[in-house]
C-alpha cells in the first residue's frame, strides 16, 4: 500500500502550484484553473485521509466539495462572460480602476 | 442512522423558512411587471419576519438536529437574529436605489435571502463540512450581488475580484478542514471538542494543529477582511451597488466572525497559545492599516471600507480576550458594528444619485445646512463608528477593551485606543465637510423614501439606545456567549 | 515493489507534469487540455485509494462537465487579444517565494505530524455491496441535511449564473 505520507506530499505540492499559479498568473480563466488544482489538492487529501483512518466520511467531503467547485465555476465562468463583455479583456493587469 | 424527528425540523426552521421564500420569489418574479418588482422585495422582507417569528419558536426547542450537526443554541439564535435584522434593513433601504439603478429585479431579493440562508448555517452548524456549505452559499450569492449592475465596469470588476480571492481563500479552508479530518477522524466540533477535551492537545503534537488552525483562519480572515488579506475589501466595497455594500460589510463578515467564535474559542478553545498570537498580530495589523489608509480616503465608500477592516480589529481584539472575556463583547460589538454600518452605507447608497456618481467627501459639503436630518443621521453614523460617548459605539469598544484588560492585553488595548483616537480624525471630516463649509452639497437631491426613513429610524434608535442603556443588551449577549461548545 | 506503488508513482508524476503544464501554457485552450490530464489521473489516485465512486464522479462531473463549461467560456471570449498579452505578473519572484515558503510549511508540518496518522488501522477489507452503496448510505443517511443544503447551494449557483450570463434581464 502506499504510504499516507506520499500522497499528502503529492496533494501539498499540487496545492502549491495552484496557489503559485494563482498569484502569478494573469490570464483570469488560467488563476481560475489554479482555484481548480487546489481544491484537487484538497480531495486527494480527504481520500487519502479516508483510506488510512477506515471511515468513508472523507470520501462524503470529497464529494461535496467537487459539488462546490461546480456551483463555483457555473458562477465564476457567468461572472467572467459579464467582465468580457464590458471590457473586451481578460488581463487582471486591466483591473484597476479603483485605486485611492 | 439519523432519524429525523419534528424537533430536527423546528431546529432549522427560519432556514426553511428563508430559502422556501426565496423560491416563492423566483416562482413569482416572471408574473410581475418591471415596475412592480419592488413588491416582491416587500415579500421578501415578510419571509425575514415570519423567519424571525420561527427563530422565536425555535428557541423553545433548543438543542442538536440531525445527528448533531445543527445546533439550535442560543449563540447561533442570536447569529441568527442579527442576520435577519441586517437582511431586513438592507432589503429597506435597497428598494429605492435598486429602482434607481434600474436593477430592481427579483432575482435580487432571492439571492439576498439565499446569502442570509447561509449565514444562518454557517452560525448554527456544528459540523465543519456544513459550516463550509453555508459558507459557499452565502459566497456565491454575494458575489453575484457585487456584480448586480451588470453594465457598470467597476461593478463588473468588484464581482470578479471578491469572486477570485474569495474562491482562492474557500481552498485553504477546506485545506484546513482535511487537515482536522486527517487527524482526528471528524469534523463536528463537538466530538472535536470532547476529543480535545480529553487528551489536552492534538495527539501528533502541535505542529500539525497548527497546520489546520492556520489554515482555517486564512480562510476565515479573508471572509472578514483582516490584514493582509484584506487587499480585495476596498475594490469590493466600492465597485458593488451600495446596498449590497451594506449588507457584505455585515452580513457574511458577522457569519465568519461566528465561524471562528466557534472554531477557535469553541472547539479548539485547548489548542494553546499559539492561535492568540495569530489573533494578537492580525488584530494590530488591521487596526493600525485600517485606520491609517482610512485617513488617505477621498471616496466615502472606501472610506468605510477601510473602517469597515478597522473595526475588524476591534472584534479580533476581543477575541485575543479569549472565551471567558471576549465572547459577549464580540457578539455585542457585531451588532453594533451592523446597525451603524448598514445604517451609513444605506444612507451613502441614497444620498450618491443616479449611478452613484457622488461619492466623494467634497460632494458632502453643506449637506448640514440643506438636508438637516439626513446629516444628523450620518453624523450619528459616523460619531458611533467613532466610539463617541453616548452612541451605540462607545460601549462596543468599551466593553472590547475591558475584556482585553482583563485578559492582560495591555499592550493589545493601548494600540486599540491609540487607532480609534487616529479614527476620529477621518470620521469627523466628513462631519465637518458637512456642517462646517458653505457650499452646495451635490449629494442632496432627492428626499428619503420612507421605507428607507424606516431602516434609518431602526438603526439610529438602535445605536442610541445601545448607548444610553447598553446593560440589558450586555446581559442578553452574556446568555448568548455560554453554549459554545 | 507492487503494483499499487507502481500505479501511484506513475500517476502522480503525469499529475505534477501536467498541473506544471497548466500554469505555465501560454494559450488557455492548452491549460485546459493539461488540467483534464491532472484531473484524469488525480481521479487515477483516488481509484488507487479504494474511492471507485469518487473516481467516477471525477469524470463525469469534473471533466465531463465542468471542464467542458471551461472549454465554452475559453470559446465565447476572444483568446488572440489574451495570446499577446504578457502572460506572467511582474511580481511573479515574490509570487513564487510565496509559493515555495507556503509549500514548505504545509510540507514540513505534515513531515512532522506524519507519525499521528498511524494511529488509525486500516481496514483494508471494503463493505459489502461496494464502495458506491457505501457512499450512497453515508450520503441519505448521514449527511441527509447537508445534500439538501447543497441543493440550495446548486440552486443560487443557476440563479447566478443565469444573472451574470444573460444577455438583458426583463
Amino acid at each position: 500500500m502506499v504510504p499516507l505520507a506520499h500522497i499528502l506530499a503529492l496533494s501539498v505540492i499540487l496545492f502549491g502550484l495552484g496557489a503559485a499559479g494563482f498569484v502569478f498568473r494573469r490570464n483570469i480563466i488560467t488563476i481560475f484553473m489554479c482555484i481548480e488544482l487546489m481544491l484537487n489538492a484538497v480531495n486527494l487529501a480527504f481520500i487519502g485521509f479516508s483510506r488510512y483512518l477506515g471511515n468513508l466520511d472523507g470520501q462524503i467531503f470529497a464529494f461535496f466539495v467537487i459539488v462546490v467547485a461546480a456551483a463555483e465555476a457555473a458562477v465564476g465562468l457567468a461572472i467572467i462572460i459579464a467582465v468580457y463583455r464590458n471590457r473586451g479583456s481578460l488581463s487582471i493587469d486591466d483591473f484597476d480602476s479603483m485605486k485611492l | 442512522m439519523i432519524t429525523v424527528q419534528a424537533d430536527d425540523l423546528v431546529r432549522i426552521l427560519p432556514q426553511a423558512i428563508l430559502a422556501g421564500f426565496a423560491i416563492l420569489v423566483m416562482v413569482f418574479e416572471p408574473f410581475l411587471p418591471a415596475a412592480r418588482k419592488t413588491l416582491l422585495g416587500w415579500f421578501s422582507l415578510f419571509g425575514v419576519v415570519a423567519a424571525g417569528a420561527a427563530t422565536i419558536r425555535t428557541s423553545f426547542s433548543p438543542g442538536l438536529a440531525f445527528g448533531n450537526s445543527i445546533s439550535a443554541d442560543r449563540f447561533s439564535l442570536f447569529f441568527i437574529c442579527l442576520f435577519l435584522l441586517v437582511a431586513a434593513l438592507t432589503l429597506l433601504g435597497s428598494f429605492h436605489s435598486l429602482e434607481r439603478e434600474n436593477i430592481n429585479h427579483g432575482e435580487f431579493y432571492a439571492l439576498l435571502l439565499m446569502a442570509t440562508v447561509g449565514m444562518c448555517f454557517m452560525a448554527a452548524s456544528t459540523e465543519l463540512i456544513m459550516i463550509f456549505l453555508g459558507l459557499e452559499i452565502s459566497s456565491l450569492a454575494t458575489y453575484v450581488l457585487a456584480g448586480f449592475k451588470r453594465q457598470d465596469a467597476l461593478s463588473n470588476e468588484a464581482s470578479l475580484k471578491y469572486f477570485l480571492l474569495g474562491s482562492f481563500a474557500t481552498a485553504f479552508f477546506l485545506y484546513g478542514i482535511a487537515v482536522v479530518y486527517g487527524l482526528t477522524g471528524t469534523t463536528n466540533l463537538l466530538v472535536l471538542s470532547a476529543q480535545l477535551g480529553r487528551s489536552g492537545e492534538f495527539r501528533p503534537g502541535a505542529v500539525f494543529a497548527w497546520v489546520a488552525l492556520l489554515l482555517m483562519f486564512v480562510g476565515l480572515a479573508f471572509k472578514v477582511s483582516t490584514v493582509p488579506f484584506h487587499v480585495w475589501t476596498p475594490d469590493v466595497y466600492q465597485g458593488a451597488p451600495a446596498p449590497v455594500t451594506a449588507f457584505l460589510s455585515v452580513g457574511p463578515k458577522a457569519a465568519a466572525f461566528a465561524v471562528l467564535l466557534r472554531i477557535f474559542l469553541g472547539a479548539f478553545a485547548s489548542a494553546g497559545s499559539g492561535v492568540f498570537w495569530v489573533f494578537w498580530a492580525s488584530a494590530i495589523l488591521t487596526m493600525c492599516l485600517g485606520n491609517l489608509a482610512a485617513l488617505l480616503q477621498s471616496n466615502v465608500k472606501r472610506l468605510l471600507a477601510y473602517s469597515a477592516i478597522a473595526h475588524a480589529g476591534y472584534v479580533l481584539v476581543g477575541i485575543a480576550a479569549g472565551r471567558g472575556e471576549g465572547t459577549a463583547p464580540v457578539l455585542f460589538y457585531l451588532t453594533v458594528y451592523a446597525l451603524m454600518n448598514v445604517g451609513a452605507f444605506l444612507l451613502v447608497a441614497h444620498l450618491a444619485g443616479t449611478g452613484e456618481r457622488w461619492t466623494r467627501i467634497e460632494d458632502f459639503t453643506g449637506l448640514g445646512y440643506q438636508r438637516p436630518a439626513v446629516a444628523a443621521c450620518l453624523a450619528a453614523f459616523m460619531l458611533s463608528l467613532a466610539g463617541f460617548p453616548t452612541t451605540a459605539g462607545f460601549f462596543a469598544k468599551f466593553y472590547i477593551f475591558r475584556a482585553a484588560v482583563h485578559s492582560g492585553l495591555i499592550g493589545l488595548t493601548i494600540v486599540a485606543v491609540l487607532t480609534s483616537v487616529v479614527s476620529v480624525y477621518y470620521y469627523f471630516r466628513l462631519i465637518v465637510v458637512m456642517y462646517m463649509r458653505e457650499g452646495k452639497a451635490e449629494a442632496a437631491s432627492a428626499s428619503l423614501p420612507w421605507a428607507l426613513r424606516v431602516a434609518l429610524a431602526i438603526s439610529v434608535v438602535g445605536i442610541f439606545y445601545l448607548g444610553l442603556y447598553p446593560t440589558d443588551f450586555l446581559l442578553l449577549t452574556n446568555l448568548a456567549a455560554v453554549p459554545l461548545p | 515493489m507492487m503494483l499499487p506503488q507502481i500505479a501511484f508513482f506513475f500517476l502522480s508524476a503525469v499529475t505534477l507534469i501536467s498541473a506544471v503544464m497548466v500554469i505555465t501554457r501560454r494559450n488557455a485552450v492548452h491549460s485546459i487540455i493539461w488540467l483534464i490530464v491532472t484531473l484524469f489521473s488525480v481521479g487515477g489516485i483516488f481509484l488507487t485509494l479504494h474511492a471507485e465512486f469518487l473516481f467516477a464522479v471525477q469524470v463525469i462531473l469534473y471533466v465531463g462537465g465542468i471542464m467542458v463549461l471551461f472549454l465554452f467560456v475559453v470559446m465565447l471570449v476572444n483568446l488572440d487579444v489574451a495570446l499577446k498579452q504578457a502572460q506572467f505578473n511582474r511580481q511573479w519572484q515574490v509570487a513564487l517565494v510565496t509559493a515555495l515558503v507556503l509549500m514548505a510549511e504545509l510540507g514540513y508540518g505534515i513531515y512532522r505530524g506524519h507519525q499521528g496518522f498511524t494511529l488509525a488501522q486500516v481496514t483494508a477489507t471494503p463493505m459489502s455491496g461496494g464502495n458506491t452503496q457505501a457512499v450512497g448510505l453515508a450520503l441519505y443517511q448521514d449527511y441527509m441535511l447537508a445534500v439538501e443544503i447543497a441543493s440550495v447551494l446548486l440552486l443560487v449557483a443557476m440563479v447566478g449564473a443565469v444573472i451574470m450570463a444573460k444577455r438583458k434581464i426583463e
